[in-house]
């Protein structure tokens, strides 16, 4: 037993030297994730913001100035510009300087007096047609409030909406929680491919395989800079959360880094089985990124995984990063215990166990 | 050497380049079957328009006017409505994610509607904000929804229709909105920049670290013939990997595409020449294919996501970071690739990022020049 203990602790004594002795590998561990933890959440906004709006005002009534008054003042656009013509319309919008054209007939302020508003007209840059439409509902959130004549209220009364777990919708409240799974994902796996790959390209393979190590050693002795390049990314990524951003930790810490846990041992998992079937370590790194790509498109970082086709919403079930991030923004956003993320954590296991399940075979089919 | 003689073995360079392309089944699986595989994502898997969407509901009251609310909001083709007991229930469901939202019908709605004022608010509507795309979402459906139902609620008692300022949109280049029709002109950038930058991060930190660096050195080879000999073979592959997108995105996935074959090429031309330039300076500078590899993926992948405007708009960013976008090549193709596609060729659009991309192509072209070592040591 402990001479197991003594050959797995040397194991990942060597596998850490490895990837924490050299300045150069150590500071693109760290710098990247100081960066990316600084400027994404500020860059990964759907929020519309600094956008121009472009006013074409045919009625000239007191009316479509008041609602022009009070466009102004939301954030979502700097600058209102009044233009005088179609053509000139037109031209802001083609040349992207305007993101929605608001159109007011020469009829709307006296068909509003009559009590039947004619609607406004809007026209909307199809090209940015996310960030379009949310304007247009910044924009609808404007004229809800717009009384038809002066003194009269508003309409549509008696509904409040209340946003838990992030006041305000702010986008970096979601981000940030989602980094800790993303940028933990691309380090683990490239670390783990890459170094079996180095070691396979450099001939230490073979010699790690003809020593006393057992196959399962080998995978925990793998498994331990992927784990602590994992808990220190993350571990930075929180910090600067909490402390940083000021994004509350609803959840338990414990649980999360249990969770983490899980989620590395998948991870090693996925690493060594694209390894195995890679000999050079560009085949390695290529092969994680093939992987890694389209798992974090179907992850529900870039869009809920609520939105997609049903069938491809079961496929996902395979992704480990979308499992990882849902138990990473419910344990940190909304406090949920175990018992509320367990079918992740399942998903989690159970593709661990089959991949490093699927890496060993390969492994042990080498050796002999 | 006579230019006959550096021609010759420029040509033996590219070669060499082309055949330890092909030989290796990875770099070419990444240049022709990746981008395929990731369009088929975006065109399937990526979707901004909400499909539906499970909402909570609790009702409080127990009048008619209530009733009648809850079966217009099950009744929605963008819900799947999960009535709960007790607000508890609901937060539970909500904290786990079973629901992405739940309506509070409070006690004295059905009385508010009757009387036709309301002291405090009947409907409360609580959104799960850790997932902010679908929390607007809820928001703005339910109280459509309920605006609607007010109204038909009003007209069926033969009350005056509240009316409110209405607005009727459309929209230019995009008349549809597909999400579609921008997401796969910008993820074939994404796809560039990982076919221009990933695959020649590698390139030339694994001569180094093979030792044919040395034997390249000993045969006098200047330093353009390394470069051009690194560049020119994955320009072809990446521009190869560039038709097979368009063609896809505009055959396939009938997306539309206003603009000039002319303008799009050279666009494109531009921007894997940047791209490539980024990974063959990653690749000289850090001669190891570990670091670099860890390089591209944090200096070209990452920003090419995150600050392309690709999927989060530019404009949105605060100042500093606007700055940021500025240098990053994957930008201006992004806008290029929209209007082109979209649009047509509007040529002040045109210019501008042609600028930007030449701009950058020089820079870390030039910078790969530079650092490309003639001696060893």
């Amino acid at each position: 037993m402990t001479a197991t203990l003594i050959r797995l602790f040397g194991l990942v004594k060597k596998e850490l030297e490895a990837i924490l002795g050299d300045k150069q590998s150590l500071r693109l561990l760290i710098m990247p994730v100081l960066l990316q933890t600084l400027l994404f959440p500020f860059a990964a906004t759907l929020e519309v913001k600094n956008n121009t709006i472009a006013i074409l005002d045919e009625d000239g009534g007191a009316l479509s100035a008041e609602v022009v008054q009070r466009l102004t003042h939301t954030p979502a656009f700097t600058r209102v510009v009044r233009v005088g013509s179609e053509a000139e319309a037109r031209d802001w919008l083609d040349t992207q300087r305007a993101l929605i054209i608001l159109r007011f007939g020469p009829e709307f302020s006296r068909s509003a007096a009559r009590g039947e508003p004619e609607p406004i007209q809007a026209i909307l840059d199809g090209r940015r047609s996310n960030s379009a439409q949310i304007g247009m509902a910044y924009v609808q959130a404007v004229l809800r409030d717009v009384p038809l004549a002066a003194g009269e209220p508003a309409a549509v009364p008696g509904l409040v909406t209340r946003h838990w777990y992030n006041e305000n919708l702010e986008y970096y409240r979601f981000i940030v929680p989602s980094l800790v799974a993303i940028i933990t994902t691309l380090s683990a796996l490239v670390v783990t491919a890459m170094s079996v790959a180095r070691e396979r390209e450099q001939g230490t393979l073979d010699q790690l395989l003809v020593s006393p190590l057992t196959p399962g050693l080998i995978f925990l002795g793998k498994a331990a800079p992927a784990l602590v390049v994992a808990v220190l990314q993350s571990t930075l990524i929180l910090l600067a959360g909490i402390y940083g951003y000021g994004i509350e930790f609803r959840g338990s810490i414990p649980l999360l880094y249990a969770c983490m846990v899980a989620y590395v041992g998948a991870l090693v998992g996925v690493g060594l089985l694209i390894s195995s079937v890679c000999s050079t370590q560009q085949q390695a790194f290529l092969g994680v990124f093939f992987f890694v790509m389209p798992a974090i498109l179907l992850s529900g970082y870039v869009t809920p995984v609520d939105n997609m086709p049903a069938w491809l919403e079961r496929a996902t079930w395979a992704n480990p990063i979308r499992h990882f991030l849902a138990i990473t923004k419910s344990v940190y956003l909304k406090g949920s215990t175990f018992a509320d993320i367990l079918p992740s954590v399942l998903g989690l296991v159970g593709i661990g166990v089959v991949t490093s399940g699927g890496a060993l075979v390969i492994f042990h089919r080498r050796l002999s | 050497m006579s230019p006959a003689r550096r021609l010759r073995r420029l040509g033996a360079l590219l070669r060499k380049e082309t055949l330890q392309i092909v030989r290796d089944p990875s770099t070419l699986l990444i240049a022709m079957v990746f981008p395929m595989i990731l369009l088929f994502i975006f065109g399937a898997g990526i979707n901004l328009d909400s499909s539906v969407v499970p909402l909570g509901v609790v009702a409080q009251d127990g009048s008619p006017e209530a009733r009648r609310f809850v079966d217009t909001l099950a009744g929605s083709p963008s819900f799947r409505v999960v009535t709960s007991s007790s607000v508890d229930a609901a937060s539970d469901r909500l904290r786990a994610g079973e629901v992405r939202g739940f309506v509070v019908i409070r006690d004295g709605f059905g009385q508010q509607i009757i009387d036709g004022h309301a002291t405090t608010p009947g409907v409360l509507v609580v959104t799960d904000g850790a997932e902010p795309n679908t929390a607007s979402f809820v928001d703005a459906y339910v109280r459509g929804t309920y605006a609607v139902w007010l109204r038909e609620e009003g007209a069926s008692r033969g009350a005056a229709p509240l009316e409110a300022l209405s607005i009727e949109s459309r929209a230019w280049f995009n008349p549809s909105t597909t999400s579609r029709n921008f997401l796969l002109p910008g993820s074939v950038t994404i796809i560039m920049t990982v076919v221009g930058a990933l695959l020649t991060a590698l390139v030339v930190a694994r001569e180094w670290e093979r030792g044919t660096m040395e034997a390249l050195l000993a045969a006098g080879i200047s330093r353009f013939e390394l470069v051009c000999s690194k560049l020119v073979p994955y320009f072809v592959l990446g521009m190869i990997a560039f038709g097979i997108c368009t063609g896809l995105t505009v055959w396939v996935f009938d997306v539309p595409f206003r603009g000039s074959l002319g303008a799009l090429l050279l666009v494109a031309g531009t921007f894997l020449g940047s791209a490539l330039g980024t990974g063959l300076l990653l690749s000289t500078a850090l001669r190891s294919q570990y670091n670099a590899a860890q390089a591209a993926l944090n200096a070209a992948f990452l920003p090419a996501m995150m600050l392309s405007g690709f999927v989060f708009e530019t404009s949105s960013m605060p100042a500093v970071l606007r700055h940021v976008t500025r240098i990053v090549p994957a930008r201006y193709f992004v806008t290029a690739m929209q209007t082109l596609f979209q649009a047509g060729d509007v040529w002040p659009v045109l210019r501008s990022a042609l600028l930007g991309l030449s701009l950058a192509a020089f820079a870390f072209l030039g910078a790969t020049f530079l650092l490309t070592k003639r001696r060893l040591q």
